[in-house]
């Protein structure tokens, strides 16, 4: 009994309801960095770290929050986090963390880490709060590298930086996609995977 | 007067924050089912960017970059030892706070003088403060090394820029009720292919230079 809602709520949120596909959550910081799957890669690590541990911060002190200040206390506890992972990145990996720029920053206002301390965290223990963050972090990250692996083989002709399809300006035959590193590209390529999506969830459409 | 021109329209269309970072999508694909209401809080961001940026512009530079506090030696010799300071990064957790009590103090503002205006950004307010967008506009002007008068311009054009998208998507999402869409692709689907094709026109001013 135990093993399987552990199960459910680490897994849930990867398909059934995805925390991206569904919700819409958190998609603001996500999309300007997924041109790359490397970038893409850390952004995802730093995201389910942040939520994870935010949600575990927040479960343990959850019954001496007055509920009246509740969103300010999340907040520094987010931010506090947000902050320890940016300095982390800037000690080990440099140059992904000035390719992602502001987008570390914006970890914190996005609406999963907020939406799960708010909805999830305040109510449940700690183990499972934590889990509940990891569950949210890879369905969010799922939906990142799907995205990021369309946008850097179709753009690039590589993934994770290795070169899968020759390039013709480098003497091969594939002619890159410049559309696929602008920003539209990613709003297509989410847009399709929501409908593919749902073409096998029906119980996911929206009535309109 | 002619670089401030130049970043309120890079702000506006060249770079707009929802077009081409992607700030602010959550708000932005949940409150654009009808143009009215997308106006609201077209307007609301627009007022809170032209305050927080500024205001975080002027945080930055009296306080959290580096030497920021050579002044404390000024007031008191003792105090000198501050100007050695780097505190910037504490930036992060500063620029939310500032942002959450400005959109606190502008609330209780409006509330009191302005009535109608509250009634009408009301709700739309508290959700801002958490809107990427806003947090955003601050750090790209820290990361740009803005000016104080650039921060003012950047602001204001990153908030007109927003607000802008916003009115345009709900415009174009009020029409579709008429279309046939396929069933899976209703709602969320749809409007994400919209924006993007959205996303390609605003392209067209990338070319732009002044």
């Amino acid at each position: 009994m135990l093993r399987t809602k552990t199960a459910d709520v680490l897994f849930g949120p990867v398909f059934k309801n995805n925390p991206i596909a569904l919700q819409i959550l958190g998609i603001c910081s996500a999309l300007a960095v997924t041109s790359k799957m490397s970038t893409a890669g850390v952004m995802c690590i730093a995201v389910i770290a942040v939520v994870a541990c935010s949600n575990a911060a927040v479960s343990a002190i959850r019954s001496y929050i007055p509920s009246s200040i509740r969103i300010i206390v999340q907040m520094t506890v987010i931010a506090s986090l947000v902050i320890l992972v940016d300095q982390i990145l800037k000690a080990f990996v440099y140059d992904i963390s000035k390719q992602l720029s502001v987008f570390v920053g914006l970890i914190i206002t996005n609406c999963i880490v907020m939406g799960r301390a708010e909805g999830f965290a305040m109510k449940n223990g700690v183990g499972i709060s934590f889990m509940d963050g990891i569950g949210n972090g890879l369905g969010y990250s799922l939906v990142l590298m799907v995205v990021a692996f369309f946008r850097e083989l179709g753009g690039s002709g590589s993934v994770f930086g290795f070169q899968l399809m020759e390039l013709d300006r480098n003497g091969g035959w594939y002619n890159p996609n410049n559309l696929m590193l602008l920003p539209p590209s990613a709003f297509f390529i989410i847009g399709i995977f929501i409908w593919i999506l749902r073409i096998f969830r029906p119980e996911q459409l929206e009535e309109s | 007067m002619q670089e401030n021109i130049n970043i309120f329209i890079t702000a506006v269309f060249i770079e707009n924050l929802a077009l081409a970072f992607f700030l602010g999508m959550c708000t932005f694909l949940a409150i654009s089912k009808d143009v009215k209401t997308a106006l609201g809080l077209g307007v609301a961001v627009i007022v809170i960017q032209a305050i927080t940026v500024p205001a975080n512009n002027l945080l930055y530079q009296f306080f959290l970059r580096d030497g920021a506090m050579a002044w404390a030696g000024r007031i008191h010799p003792s105090l000198s030892t501050l100007g050695n300071l780097d505190l910037s990064f504490l930036g992060f957790i500063s620029y939310i706070g500032v942002i959450a009590a400005m959109v606190q103090v502008l609330e209780m503002v409006l509330d009191r003088f302005f009535p109608p205006l509250y009634v009408a950004l009301g709700i739309f307010l508290p959700l801002i403060t958490v809107n990427c967008a806003i947090l955003g506009a601050s750090l790209f002007m820290v990361e740009r090394d803005y000016t104080f008068t650039n921060s003012c311009v950047y602001g204001l054009g990153a908030g007109v820029g927003w607000a802008l998208a916003i009115a345009a998507l709900a415009g174009i999402r009020e029409k579709m009720k008429y279309s046939d869409v396929p069933p899976p692709l209703r709602g969320l689907g749809i409007t994400f292919i919209t924006v993007g094709l959205m996303a390609m026109a605003f392209m067209a001013f990338g070319g732009i230079q002044l």
